[in-house]
């Protein structure tokens, strides 16, 4: 085993763990922990754009791009960081171009922007081009030139680490960040890195569903480290669900696709957003258009022999224009559909895609250990947090947005806290629990596959509580993923060696897909209400009465050592926007 | 909108994912603490065409054998985690699919060429991301930075976007020939992405970098076999590239 000491650790190298390190590495000596690649990062993938309000194409401003956010998140939006977010997106866009990101620029030379769903002029007068762009990859370009400029400032990365513990030390009666253990996949070694300070950057859990836009790595390792060792969950709920995905495969098609024109059609040819939302149209928010999709394929207008996907209709736009705003996705549906975009609307239907929930913080990246309590030492920026910027429902391009702005933020605030604060002890024995982990994997002569517990955890989510959930489809995830734990304790893997054992890996990922499932199950049958991504068929109307509030979930340990989850709630913080009704 | 009577789409659409066909995989295994040779191993799968050759490997690992181990990410051609040799060729495994390389024979993957295999499909990238922080692979400027971003014409814009698209997946160094035999060599990837910022209108050192490339283990290394373009799962036209930086090293002009 060895030990590192470091000022500030950083769990994650995707777009919020870079931003947050070319900041931290400035000022206190960082190491980035990744168990990937840092341009292997799903950031990468993202496609159409990051919302600022440059208004350097038609007028906007910050204080609509607020309203926006706070709208589409259905006023579960802590408004306050909605407003931060916002605000800083202009900064944060003029910063990007200054490392060198290739944006699409105006014939002025300046930015270009587009529309995008639930971005509005004027408190949802009409569509606002309001995403900044490169093509469809500006998540691709952003993880690129993030990395650039981590190389030009000397940023110390160590890959295909895997944390696989947060280190907690009670220091007069408060909890402490003290660490983090890491799992070595070269090499099997176990590493304990001792840290002042220690960001949490690892992006989403989004491989507990089964359709997905999410990449194989996508885990939710941060949030599980966190909430076994006792620290809430906020919102877990909430998992957006895009509307077009490739038709089985989950594979992302841009919202900007329909903010260049793409239209959305059932198997009639008919333009159905028409009716759901007259004003935005296709451009309504994704929750929206999710629900949307899914009531004409319950109504029997989904297309298909089986009726089960709708059209994504790009065939009115011209080549050139596909071409040069939208080469990737257009190449997507070429490679893995075999057909012609230009001249054919492709199968689509909505993709598992993103976490609204997380670990909570406050607006510097703190982690909160309750309601109001800072594990002093902890942050976390990005999709595993929940700051919440995204609410019930986050619009798009406010998480390439969200990741540079809080990912900043958290970088400056820890590498401050690092200088001024010190080292405090390591818990006795740090990396038992680690080891003990790793080895019954290794040792356990179990009967359970992997793959096999995956597969019916990822079938079960789909089924239960996606889109549309009711209490008993809610019910039967929840008992689902009680059997489903109870046969993990029984799973065992075939590569026993410690050399790049990517089935062990496998094995622990899915503890932690297991535990947030269960989490996220726990909370929404909890949450007798609508509202953003949670939709509830059997309360289909938001009840800001007795859920105005913010879901927070901690594990509980019996004297028996029996788990349980024990929700409580946070409330809202609201400044300007009284909660209206969301209308699109 | 064009009506969805179009032959590919109906039949797309038809197919209920029930034609499976019966494929050999035939894999370069490699793990030193078994055994100091590699050796090849052939596993049988029933599995649809249309899937990726990484879903073949998945169905190995997740149904046949745990131990097989390559790197992936996102499955879709963006994070270039499994470039990897399919029957000879430098390919992404999760953008190959099966239909498209003769399933009747058996299909083989190994690591890519270059780079030293350290498991099974899996090789040591550290020499290949050293090539690229050697480069200066970020945009460098001087003077006072502008309040708003800097300009820049669409036409100037343009000028890079092909070198861009790269993903740093290695398909294109680890398919070129000399950059097997002399690993000093700085590659394609890291050619690319000088390239990057060569053509730049916003950079301020494209001489400097220039001049590393002119190094003997630079650009003249290459003898424009074409493997680089081929292997590239992007579509970077990348012995072009380097054929420019080579022009802009003889006539300074960028």
């Amino acid at each position: 085993m060895k030990i590192h000491k470091y000022d500030t650790v950083i769990v994650g190298a995707g777009g919020a763990g870079m931003r947050a390190a070319i900041e931290s590495t400035k000022r206190s000596r960082t190491a980035v922990l990744t168990k990937l690649y840092p341009t292997r990062s799903h950031t990468g993938a993202a496609q159409g754009g990051m919302a600022a309000a440059l208004a350097n194409v038609e007028e906007d401003n910050w204080e609509w791009h607020t309203f926006d956010t706070i709208k589409g998140g259905d006023y579960l939006v802590d408004q306050d960081a909605a407003e931060i977010l916002a605000k800083e997106a202009i900064d944060s866009v003029l910063d990007l171009e200054k490392m060198g990101l290739p944006f699409n620029r105006t014939p002025e030379g300046k930015i270009d922007q587009r529309r995008f769903g639930g971005h509005s002029r004027n408190h949802g007068e009409a569509p606002v081009r309001r995403s900044c762009y490169a093509a469809d990859r500006t998540g691709h370009m952003i993880l690129q030139t993030l990395y650039q400029n981590c190389v030009k400032e000397g940023v110390e990365f160590f890959n295909e680490f895997y944390v696989l513990d947060q280190l907690i030390t009670e220091v007069d009666g408060v909890k402490h960040s003290a660490g983090v253990v890491a799992y070595e996949l070269a090499t099997g070694e176990i590493h304990i890195f001792q840290a002042k300070s220690v960001i949490y950057a690892s992006g989403g859990t989004g491989k507990f569903f089964k359709v997905t836009s999410n990449a194989h790595t996508l885990t939710g390792d941060g949030q599980a480290a966190c909430y076994r060792r006792g620290l809430p969950l906020e919102d877990m709920e909430f998992f957006q669900f895009h509307p077009t995905g490739i038709w089985r495969m989950g594979i992302l098609l841009t919202e900007g696709a329909r903010g260049e024109g793409g239209i959305l059609r059932n198997k009639d040819g008919e333009r159905f957003m028409e009716k759901y939302a007259p004003v935005m149209k296709d451009l309504a928010s994704r929750d929206v258009v999710s629900r949307s999709i899914y009531t004409e394929i319950r109504e029997g207008r989904g297309c298909g022999p089986e009726g089960d996907h709708v059209y994504l209709d790009l065939t009115h736009l011209p080549p050139e224009q596909l071409d040069a705003k939208l080469p990737d996705i257009t190449e997507f549906a070429r490679t893995y559909l075999g057909i012609e975009p230009y001249t054919d609307p492709i199968p689509i239907q909505p993709t598992a895609h993103y976490a609204m929930g997380g670990i909570p913080t406050n607006v510097e990246g703190e982690v909160l250990a309750d309601n109001t309590t800072v594990v002093p030492g902890l942050y976390a920026a990005g999709e595993v947090a929940c700051v919440s910027v995204h609410g019930a429902n986050r619009l798009g391009t406010n998480s390439l947005l969200d990741i540079n702005v809080f990912g900043r933020r958290a970088g400056i605030a820890a590498a401050e806290y690092s200088e001024k604060a010190d080292y405090v002890e390591l818990p006795e024995d740090p990396a038992s629990m680690v080891v003990e982990q790793v080895e019954r994997l290794r040792n356990s002569t179990g009967t359970e596959r992997v793959a096999v517990i995956r597969n019916e955890l990822q079938e079960c989510m789909d089924a239960n509580v996606m889109v549309f959930r009711t209490e008993q489809t809610i019910k039967t995830a929840v008992e689902k993923i009680a059997e489903l734990r109870e046969r993990y304790r029984n799973v065992s893997i075939q590569d026993k060696g410690k050399r790049f054992n990517t089935d062990l890996l496998e094995a622990i990922e899915l503890g932690n897909l297991l535990d947030l499932a269960e989490v996220m199950a726990t909370s929404a049958l909890a949450r007798k209400e609508s509202r953003g991504g949670h939709y509830r068929e059997d309360f289909p109307n938001r009840d800001d009465v007795n859920f105005m509030r913010h879901t927070m979930a901690y594990r509980e340990v019996g004297d028996d050592g029996s788990e349980s989850i024990r929700l409580d709630y946070k409330p809202v913080v609201q400044t300007r926007y009284q909660p209206m009704e969301r209308k699109y | 909108m064009a009506t969805p009577t179009m032959d590919k789409l109906e039949a797309l659409e038809a197919d209920n994912g029930s034609h499976l066909i019966t494929v050999t995989f035939r894999i370069r295994r490699f793990n030193p603490e078994v055994s100091a040779d590699a050796v090849w191993e052939d596993f049988q799968l029933d599995i649809d065409p249309k899937e990726r050759v990484l879903d073949a490997l998945h169905k190995i690992k997740w149904e046949l054998d745990g131990s097989l181990t390559f790197r992936r990410s996102c499955a879709h051609g963006i994070c270039g985690s499994d470039a990897m040799r399919i029957n000879g060729r430098n390919r992404l495994a999760c953008k190959t699919l099966i239909k498209d390389i003769s399933p009747e024979k058996p299909i083989t993957v190994e690591a890519i060429k270059g780079l030293t295999v350290l498991k099974d499909l899996v090789v040591d990238m550290d020499p290949f991301f050293q090539a690229y922080r050697d480069v200066m692979p970020f945009l460098v400027t001087t003077g006072n930075e502008p309040t708003r971003e800097r300009l820049q014409s669409a036409e100037d814009r343009e000028r890079f976007d092909d070198t861009t698209k790269c993903i740093l997946c290695a398909a294109c160094t680890s398919s070129c020939p000399v950059f097997w035999n002399d690993g000093q060599y700085f590659g394609p990837a890291a050619i690319v992405n000088a390239h990057r910022f060569i053509f730049d209108s916003r950079d301020e050192a494209g001489e400097q970098r220039l001049e590393i490339l002119n190094d003997k283990d630079g650009v003249w290394r290459c003898r424009t076999t074409f493997n680089c373009t081929d292997a590239c799962p992007r579509g970077i036209e990348v012995t072009k590239a380097i054929q420019e930086v080579k022009r802009a090293l003889i006539t300074r002009r960028y």
